[in-house]
């Protein structure tokens, strides 16, 4: 029975890839393709929620793939933080693909949209719930090659332009993450993550911790969109499909992040005192650089990309805080950046379709035709600048709360300053875009987005809200998976501790093949 | 051996810096692969290098004797190879279509995506 129980740890990753071995053996019928991807991403959402009420009320949760055990074999794991992340993911996945009905059109799923998009769902989830860092970096590629396919469909000129630096810059940042892991591997022997926290902290104290903490920095700041290795993202999240750069902006920075409270959390909880240092700066200046960029930016689909860059600088504050109320924090702001960057690109998305035009110059008096594109970007715009009482507002409460608390003043600092001057911007486009008049004789507003995507941005919107007012859920959600990070013996015992039990009944154990 | 190698590491990754560094985009791709592979050799190298001693499991027993060469390393290099050669094959189709499509290999004059600002969100008529 034990042994079903464990394999709620992998549906989440298993049935988007199946719905991709499916969708490609139907490759041309969009239809069926269509289906298919909406159903896997159904199911994945409804395993990632049994398995987050499974690991909420059973703690972590493990499984050693074809029974060869950690940390000898790969392990999947599961606490309230991966899980937690993964329903997330999901749940905004979804909307986004519904999202996407309405704004691909036959050529691109022709092309392999929703493949790519179950791909990209199926490493997503795989980096938020394995538990071997080799395996992470393979989850990451997966992201990576079907990002890559994502980014250029459609083929404009300026999507190959932006995927030429978002390919570069990327591969770049996943072979400094193998490198890292190589570095790790060689020092301590192992890959499984549980094991590493162990086995780091019995290295003899001479060894080049700091420098391996360093490469994990500056892999992961790059994937995460750290200043000063942020510029692939404003160069490229603007180009693609409105719903494949909502899709990126919610997961994949945040995958970055996720890893960096992983490495820092598990692998090296203590020392490596030079990269926690370097990241209290990195933090603060991608708040501030990132709300900069955004006001000083004339095209609005790379406003909101800088909008990203600056939130991912609030999450690694918290992690550079490191406490677990500031991990509180992060992981709240976690959830409440997931569905806040897919609905600001959503409703840039529907901007830019009812506007003609992405350059804030040429839009205005949109308010007219799309009142409610107008009402749904207001809310969310404030819920990003973390206006109560939006879902924004909290995980900055907690954070700022935790920082005078550890006394990291700067990172305060810039947590109020960037949500000061996010708020200008939200109210300068606001009045911009959709407050001011159109100039005579301009065409009517050519679209307000239809039924589709007035009610996934809707939902997007709704929900921020609702978390804003009724925030208990979330917040406790979100300690317990602090708690959790502080306390990751029960993580390391179940993906261990597995081992031990299979070693003992041997009959799973690789030993017994034939 | 060891030291050999790793000194063949070096001067891999220093190779690919340089090529990095360039804004050539043949340039650039070239200096993904050499760093790749030197990541690969890294990862080899790491695993420690034992000599004339497969790691094969003698017959009826279940684990095999101390002293064999370490294989994970290899695994962990297949996988690697497996996904940078794929990744290489993207970037050279990729960058083959930007320059179709861009005519230049320059990423200094790259900048269809990323147009000199304007300078101004407002019209004549609202300032």
């Amino acid at each position: 029975m034990s042994d079903l129980t464990a394999w709620l740890v992998v549906w989440p990753v298993a049935i988007p890839l199946i719905g991709v071995a499916l969708t490609v053996i139907l490759w041309g019928r969009e239809r069926a393709q269509t289906n298919i991807g909406v159903i896997a991403i159904s199911l994945q959402l409804v395993s990632s929620i049994v398995l987050l009420q499974h690991v909420w009320e059973n703690g972590p949760l493990a499984m050693a793939m074809g029974g060869w055990s950690a940390p000898f074999g790969i392990a999947f794991a599961a606490d309230v933080f991966g899980a937690g992340l993964t329903v997330a993911a999901s749940l905004v996945a979804l909307l986004v693909l519904i999202y996407s009905l309405a704004d691909t059109n036959a050529d691109h799923r022709r092309a392999g949209f929703i493949p790519l998009i179950l791909a990209l769902m199926a490493g997503v989830a795989g980096a938020f719930l394995t538990a071997d860092i080799f395996n992470l970096y393979v989850w990451f590629e997966v992201t990576l090659i079907s990002s890559f396919g994502l980014m250029v469909l459609g083929g404009r000129r300026e999507q190959l332009d932006g995927a030429v630096k978002y390919a570069f810059l990327n591969l770049l940042a996943t072979t400094f993450l193998l490198i890292a892991i190589a570095l790790l591997y060689g020092m301590t022997g192992t890959l499984s993550m549980a094991d590493l926290t162990g086995k780091v902290a019995a290295l003899p104290a001479d060894s080049p911790i700091e420098i391996i903490a360093l490469l994990f920095l500056l892999s992961l700041g790059m994937k995460a969109a750290l200043f000063p290795l942020h510029f692939w993202l404003p160069a490229a999240y603007h180009t693609p499909l409105p719903a494949v750069s909502a899709i990126f902006a919610a997961l994949l920075t945040k995958v970055g992040v996720y890893s960096l409270i992983r490495v820092f959390m598990l692998v090296f909880p203590d020392g490596a005192d030079i990269a926690r240092e370097a990241m209290i700066w990195v933090a603060v200046a991608t708040m501030i650089v990132g709300a900069l960029g955004a006001l000083a930016e004339s095209d609005i689909r790379r406003v909101v990309s800088f909008t990203v860059v600056s939130g991912v600088g609030v999450m690694v504050g918290g992690i550079a805080i490191g406490t677990e109320a500031a991990l509180l924090g992060t992981t709240f702001y976690m959830i409440h950046s997931i569905i806040i960057s897919a609905a600001l690109f959503m409703a840039t998305g529907m901007i830019v379709r009812a506007g003609g035009g992405t350059r804030i110059a040429d839009l205005a008096g949109l308010y007219k035709g799309a009142p409610f594109l107008a009402v749904a970007f207001l809310l969310c715009g404030l819920s990003l600048a973390g206006v109560p009482p939006f879902a924004g507002f909290w995980p900055k409460v907690y954070l700022v709360q935790a920082g005078l608390e550890a006394g990291a003043y700067g990172i305060v600092a810039g947590i109020l300053i960037s949500g000061f001057l996010t708020l200008m911007l939200v109210g300068r486009i606001f009045a911009l875009v959709f407050w001011r008049a159109a100039p005579e004789g301009a065409p009517a507003v050519a679209s307000d987005g239809g039924a589709v995507m007035k009610g996934t941005l809707g939902a997007l919107t709704i929900l921020t809200f609702v978390i804003g007012v009724y925030s208990a859920p979330v917040v406790n959600a979100s300690g317990r998976a602090a708690a959790e990070l502080f306390a990751p013996d029960a993580y390391i015992g179940v993906v261990l501790g597995r081992s031990a039990q299979a070693d003992a009944g041997g009959v799973e154990g690789p030993g017994a093949r034939p | 051996m060891e030291i050999v190698l790793a000194i063949l590491v070096g001067c891999l990754f220093a190779i690919s810096a340089y090529l990095l560094l360039s804004s050539s985009l043949i340039r650039l791709i070239l200096g993904v692969f050499v760093l790749g592979n030197a990541t690969h050799l890294m990862i080899f190298v790491l695993g420690r290098l034992t000599r004339e001693n497969p790691p094969l499991i003698e017959y009826g027993l279940k684990v095999a004797e101390p002293g064999i060469a370490n294989p994970l390393p290899q695994a962990l290099i297949l996988t690697a190879i497996v996904i940078s050669f794929s990744l290489f094959a993207f970037l050279l189709v990729l960058s083959y279509r930007a320059y179709q499509s861009l005519g230049t290999i320059n990423t200094d004059e790259m900048r269809v995506a990323e147009p000199e600002p304007t300078g101004t969100l407002l019209r004549g008529r609202d300032v």
